[in-house]
């Protein structure tokens, strides 16, 4: 497999020596890579536009010892020109990216689902509410990934919802009995938020209070930063409106 | 791995931006192996940069004094500033000859995924030297990448209510490029050429 093929969403970019950067793709087969893109900095690139974060892109790659080098590349589609003149969907894109990058542990290890729930999202962002939409994806790509809020049933003991408790440490709505010392109360709307974000009901989670969906955007945040070691950068930094 | 001090400095060159460990370890041996008064100047270059070099008050420009030199010469047009997002595109953009008014060096593109916002830039400075309304025209002249491009759009809409007439390059960069690799000709064309952005 010294020359394979495949498409993917450029995730991130970073420069390398005088005029290379390595990109980090989710790719629909082979999960996330690191390749090395030659020359795309200088001004006659033959691919320096398809390189971009948040492109999708369909590439060649020739796979190196270390990293693999983009051969080819050409844009499917350039979700970044979409996003990039508005500024909250502009942050909750890259907020996608940097989940997914950081959901996906091991490099080459196959997240179809993930690839997935970014080409929707990413789509989806130039449509509806960049908030909903990036918590929706969060929701989702933390349900494949096995660390999905629990949202009706008791996280703990599994007993029929709806509960009102929330706990992070204990994964969700908890039951009154199960509850830990430290679980907030949240409204039963912001949970209700986050069950349609979950399920996709767009019409409902549209309908929602702004202070409902700022709510629900905490315990999101809150849940994941719980399931990864480390906080993502993007999340504070993202535009809510 | 080497010892001791080969791999104390393989070590901190590998920390420079774009120098991979394969890099690391040749300029490590070339250094190994140059003549002792040229690493003198190196040292000594690296620690006057570190003692010597400022920051521009006004745009935030590499200066050895209070304000850079464009800053200083009073020749240069008030009505007008160039937002750029490093020093070396002050010197890109000098080259051309196009542009006779100040600058604004931001250090840097907003860039959420390495954790830097417009508060990690020098964004309000910025509108500090737009309040007092001395400033006709403001040139967003970041990268032309992504983050070039957010950081041009996220600018244009902070300065909206100030009524100032704000243009971007015209295209005709190269996409995905960053702006000191354009030619003196190309980039000369896209500043003459540069358009006014609606928000
Ligand atoms: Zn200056």
């Amino acid at each position: 497999m010294s020359l394979y093929r495949d498409e993917g969403v450029v995730l991130r970019v970073q420069k390398l020596g005088e005029a290379d950067r390595i990109i980090t793709l989710l790719t629909r087969r082979h999960g996330r890579i690191r390749a090395v893109a030659k020359g795309v900095r200088r001004t006659r690139s033959k691919f320096g536009a398809s390189v971009e974060p948040f492109s999708h892109v369909d590439v060649q790659l020739y796979a190196g010892r270390n990293l693999d080098i983009v051969t080819q590349a050409e844009s499917l589609t350039a979700y970044g020109e979409q996003l990039v003149g508005d500024y909250s969907r502009y942050t909750a894109g890259t907020a996608v990216l940097e989940t997914a990058e950081r959901l996906t542990a091991e490099e080459r290890e196959p997240a179809l689902r993930l690839f997935l729930l970014v080409i929707g999202a990413l789509r989806t962002l130039t449509e509806r509410d960049p908030s909903l939409v990036l918590d929706a994806f969060l929701l989702r790509a933390m349900s494949v990934s096995g660390y999905a809020p629990a949202l009706l049933d008791c996280a703990r003991c599994g007993a029929a919802g709806p509960h009102r408790a929330f706990s992070v440490p204990a994964g969700g709505v908890v039951c009154a009995a199960c509850r830990p010392a430290g679980a907030a109360s949240p409204p039963p709307a912001t949970l209700a938020l986050m069950a349609d974000l979950m399920a996709g009901e767009w019409e409902a989670a549209e309908a929602t209070e702004t202070r409902t969906r700022r709510d629900a955007s905490g315990l999101v945040a809150a849940h994941l930063q719980w399931h990864l070691e480390r906080g993502l950068r993007s999340l504070p930094l993202v535009e809510r409106r | 791995m080497y010892e001791g001090a080969v791999q104390d400095l393989i070590d901190e060159l590998g920390r420079l931006p774009g120098v991979g460990p394969k890099s690391a370890q040749r300029i490590a041996f070339h250094l190994l192996a140059a003549d002792p008064a040229d690493v003198k100047r190196l040292v000594t270059a690296l620690t006057e940069v570190k003692d010597k070099v400022r920051f521009c008050r006004i745009c935030g420009n590499v200066t050895e004094q209070d304000e850079c030199r464009v800053c200083r010469d009073p020749r240069r047009d008030l009505t007008a500033i160039c937002v750029v997002e490093e020093s070396k595109d002050v010197v890109a953009i000098e080259k051309t000859r196009e542009f006779r008014g100040r600058y604004h060096v931001l250090g840097g593109a907003i860039s959420p995924i390495e954790g830097i916002g417009p508060d990690d830039l020098r964004v309000r400075e910025l509108m500090t030297r737009l309040a007092d309304g001395t400033v006709e025209e403001l040139i967003l002249a970041t990268d032309p990448n992504l983050e070039g491009e957010a950081t041009a759009a996220y600018l244009a809409r902070l300065v909206k209510p100030m009524g100032l007439r704000v243009t971007r390059l015209a295209s005709g960069l190269p996409v995905g490029g960053d702006l000191e690799y354009a030619d003196e000709v190309t980039l000369g064309r896209a500043f003459e050429g540069r358009r006014q952005v609606d928000v």
